[in-house]
């Protein structure tokens, strides 16, 4: 009995911990939602990159390369480069929830920034609390996110010229809120100044697209040593 | 199918590879600490990139307008802890002000 609602109690914690997590970011959905329409996306399409890509630097990025003029392939690099540190977190998680057969597809597809950093908040509760975390702020998310791209997509739709409603600056807006909780250090802000000056040094005589992803050379320099 | 649904399903299909490889490759190829380096770099990397190239520019020319307004504003919000919504809704309002009225 004491063990049980000891239990039980420790999972209304890692539930709590992981709705304050899933709801407020599941609701940047609409953001993204609206950009993606912005950016010349149909509600269809922003709804298929929130259901089936499901991580949002990336679906961000796919976006803002093709509205920039940018190709698929270039589109779908740099998405594909910002979607790696998915399969990083995938490697740390897969022992702690030791996902087979079914599970593990759908696991991996909710291996995201949030899911991970949740339940790795929980390592002093145990795995089985990792695991429930992981689950809890992954489905949470996915459920949110998706509702708010649909509602945000339908949003955007409905408006005319997206510049008259500032939506070609909150774009930008919303990659500066995703780059700065991760400006932690010198050397990282460094990387970001270089990167800026790189991209759009570049912007005038590379395709769109492609000086944006020229700026991985940064990383690769600065994170070699 | 239209470029749009390329990059849709392109980018979709690639980045669930990624992450399902994530759970099929031994773990120690995380522990490589340059690996580890170079993918924290990533992200900050191309994000700036994003917001460079979204703020200011349009297709191969750097151009400054009501946009730099609006991203700056994030800027400061940020900078005061404003929440994610917020900084992107002040953002959007300080540029379309600009946009519109200016």
């Amino acid at each position: 009995m004491g063990q049980n609602s000891c239990v039980s109690f420790e999972r209304r914690t890692v539930l709590r911990d992981s709705l304050s997590v899933a709801i407020p970011v599941g609701s940047y959905g609409a953001a993204f939602g609206a950009a993606a329409v912005a950016g010349g996306f149909s509600v269809l399409q922003a709804c298929a990159l929130s259901l089936l890509l499901f991580s949002g630097a990336s679906q961000f990025a796919v976006v803002g390369v093709m509205a920039g003029g940018g190709t698929p392939l270039s589109s779908i690099a740099t998405g594909a480069l910002l979607g790696i540190r998915n399969g990083l977190y995938g490697m740390r998680m897969a022992p702690i929830l030791k996902l087979t057969g079914i599970q593990r597809f759908f696991g991996a597809q909710i291996t995201i920034d949030e899911s991970t950093g949740v339940a790795l908040s929980q390592e002093n509760r145990g795995e089985a609390a990792m695991r429930y975390g992981f689950f809890a702020t992954g489905i949470g998310v996915f459920v949110f996110w998706n509702l708010f791209t649909f509602i945000g997509a339908l949003g955007a739709n409905s408006i005319g010229d997206p510049s008259s409603w500032g939506l070609d600056a909150a774009v930008p807006a919303a990659f500066l809120g995703l780059v700065w909780p991760r400006l932690v250090n010198t050397k990282a802000r460094l990387a970001a100044l270089l990167s800026v000056l790189l991209a759009l040094s570049l912007t005038p005589f590379l395709g769109a697209g492609l000086p944006i992803i020229a700026t991985v050379f940064i990383a690769l320099v600065i994170g070699w040593k | 199918m239209s470029e749009l649904w390329i990059a849709t399903l392109g980018a979709s299909a690639i980045c669930y590879l990624l992450k399902i490889l994530g759970y099929s490759l031994p773990q120690s190829t995380l522990n490589n600490p340059r690996i580890q380096r170079v993918n924290t770099f990533i992200p900050i990397v191309l994000l700036s990139a994003l917001v460079a190239v979204q703020t200011l520019t349009i297709d191969s020319q750097v151009i400054v307008d009501h946009r730099l307004a609006g991203v700056a504003v994030a800027a400061i919000a940020l900078k005061m802890r404003a929440s994610f919504p917020l900084m992107m809704i002040l953002a959007a309002l300080t540029s379309a002000l600009i946009y519109n009225f200016i």
